[in-house]
């Protein structure tokens, strides 16, 4: 689960001037709806902007499993804790898919995932929004599922073509497994709508506790509401097609049907679709919050990176008995 | 010894139902105890390729501990939820050394685990418990046999994962072998009751549902021979009694607590 979200690194190589040539070369290609292969010539900012896009996912399908997990054990049946354990699993296979394509286009940098999980725990790398918020029930295990995933569909098939030959064959994959935990996520909320005064509850309390959290997901409609944003870069380049807002109004589009038909209500009593303008007015969120959370000052952020932290450190004489130098001891 | 072919048979015989439901008890909860051990690791792994791995073993295992419970189930021991969720400690039969703590702190704060603790612990189990399966694939109760039969299509699989994991750290640096020999040692003095079939060994022999503790022991010791060489000299303790018997540790309460706290959060709740 992810969303391209923009955000500004911290050490940003120079963008040298282009080829026109090759450049122009490069546009027609991808105009013409060629895939960019990672030898290929490419612009350094599209290379940028990709290790930045590709990065953050990768990253954020592993953060992204740890607000999950914080239930995998404790799962109420044996054939949910098998099945959390299988959707836990995937984020981190899909994790894994996508730090490779991000190696790929680090080379010429001469950095590897080594990097990568440094620049998250040193903060220069942020992970998803979503994923900087608590865990308190059981029903955040299928809220998460449920929507969070199903927004991550929303955003993701939003760039099922991109122009990036190695993401774009990524990303078809981790769509397909996207559609799985959307409805294991479903299936439990089902159970918890269906059950009950006890499981209703947590439910709805789960879903008012994320509301703000999953407009958010979307990031911000424009740069005006959070001073940056690479949107249109990103749809210049064709890696993505919509526009944030777009996202966001497809999300309410599917969703807020069914949550309503499950009897839940959003924490905003304005919420409506207007048929005039056709889209769904909604209270906007706190898009300063959004700021602090994704400066790793959400209200989990510094416990989840603690974690992996603890994994990374912990485990350092483990990576270092696999390094080539010792296995040649 | 004839075949029982059914739960209905199996049940018509007071003394070979028993000890049947024992050995299904000690197969089911240490498979749902390393299992549970196993889905605290997940994302904590070394490399995220590990993480991938070791979490396909744990959905396996937890998997084959559900087969064990269904069995269960179909001796009229109650529902498979109930028996892996709301036993007491005392009536758990896993051996008391599957019940212990991934390594200091908690899956949720400061996760100090130990993966050579994992490493030398999943390759103990995963070579017993293939030297189980064989012995069970001849044993009189069918279902159970048909059972093994299964769990042996995937089960050698994590093994040599595990056995892998086990030769490339004790090959590797000195700190990986020193972490290693000292989980090593640490489990021979618990290792006792894995080994043991509990109150009704004698039973499960005579009736052939399983082979007796010396042969499995000893096909145990050839399994482990050729990575842990001097393993024919270890004497194997029991540091904290029999979990066959029902001697647990609080690290198993803490087991308990976690893996049923949303299960007890309502009683009445379908999930």
């Amino acid at each position: 689960m992810y969303n391209y979200l923009e955000y500004g690194g911290s050490d940003q190589p120079n963008v040298p001037e282009h080829d026109q040539e090759k450049y122009e070369q490069f546009m027609a290609r991808i105009e013409a709806g060629e895939k960019i292969e990672p030898d290929d010539w490419m612009p350094e900012d599209y290379r940028q902007g990709l290790v930045k896009l590709i990065s953050m996912h990768g990253i954020s399908e592993i953060m992204g499993a740890l607000p999950e997990k914080e239930w995998t054990p404790k799962a109420p049946t044996m054939k949910r804790k098998l099945g959390i354990m299988a959707k836990v699993q995937d984020e981190m296979g899909h994790g894994q898919l996508l730090l490779r394509v991000a190696e790929d286009l680090l080379k010429p940098y001469g950095k590897n995932r080594e990097n990568i999980m440094e620049d998250l725990l040193s903060g220069d790398l942020k992970f998803h929004n979503v994923f900087h918020m608590p865990t308190k029930t059981w029903a955040d295990a299928g809220m998460v599922g449920w929507l969070v995933d199903g927004a991550a569909i929303i955003s993701q098939t939003n760039m099922l073509d991109a122009s990036y030959g190695p993401y774009q064959r990524a990303l078809q994959r981790i769509c397909q497994e996207e559609v799985f935990h959307a409805q294991h996520g479903e299936a439990i909320i089902m159970a918890l709508a269906e059950g009950t005064e006890y499981q209703r509850e947590i439910l709805q309390e789960s879903l008012n506790r994320w509301w703000p959290a999953l407009l958010m997901f979307f990031g911000p409609s424009s740069a005006d509401t959070t001073g940056t944003s690479k949107q249109d870069t990103m749809i210049k380049y064709r890696i993505r097609k919509s526009s944030n807002e777009e996202l966001r109004q497809a999300f309410l589009d599917k969703y807020l049907p069914r949550v309503f038909s499950l009897g839940l209500t959003v924490p905003d009593e304005t919420v409506h679709y207007d048929e005039e303008q056709e889209k769904w007015v909604y209270e906007q969120p706190d898009w300063n919050e959004f700021k602090q959370i994704i400066k790793n000052k959400g209200p989990r952020s510094k416990e989840r990176l603690r974690l992996r932290e603890v994994a990374y450190e912990n485990n350092r004489w483990v990576r270092e008995a696999l390094s080539p130098e010792a296995i040649g001891q | 010894m004839t075949k029982v072919t059914s739960a209905q048979e199996a049940m018509n015989d007071d003394v070979y139902l028993k000890a049947l439901t024992d050995l299904l008890y000690q197969l089911a909860d240490d498979d749902f105890l390393i299992s549970f051990r196993g889905s605290e690791w997940l994302g904590l792994a070394p490399h995220i390729e590990e993480d991938v791995a070791f979490s396909s073993i744990t959905q396996n295992t937890m998997g084959h501990a559900l087969m064990y419970y269904r069995l269960l189930e179909d001796l009229s021991e109650g529902e498979a939820d109930a028996l892996a969720h709301e036993r007491d400690p005392s009536s758990r039969r896993n051996a008391v050394y599957f019940e212990k703590k991934n390594g200091e702190g908690e899956y949720l704060t400061e996760p100090y685990y130990d993966w050579a603790l994992a490493v030398v612990r999943n390759f103990l189990y995963e070579s017993f418990k293939k030297v189980k399966l064989e012995a069970l694939t001849k044993s009189s109760y069918t279902p159970l046999a048909n059972i093994a039969g299964k769990v042996l299509m995937e089960q050698p699989y994590h093994l040599s994962h595990w056995k892998i994991w086990f030769k490339q750290l004790n090959n590797s640096t000195d700190e990986a072998k020193t972490k290693l020999q000292s989980r090593l040692e640490e489990a021979w003095q618990q290792f006792g009751d894995v080994l043991e079939l509990g109150e009704y060994a004698t039973e499960l022999e005579h009736f052939d549902i399983i082979s007796g503790e010396d042969d499995l022991k000893e096909r145990f010791i050839q399994e482990v021979e050729s990575t842990v060489k001097d393993i024919r000299d270890i004497s194997f303790g029991k540091a904290f009694g029999s979990g066959r018997e029902g001697d647990h540790t609080p690290d198993l309460d803490q087991a308990l607590n976690t893996l049923a706290e949303v299960y007890r959060s309502d009683e009445k709740a379908v999930w």
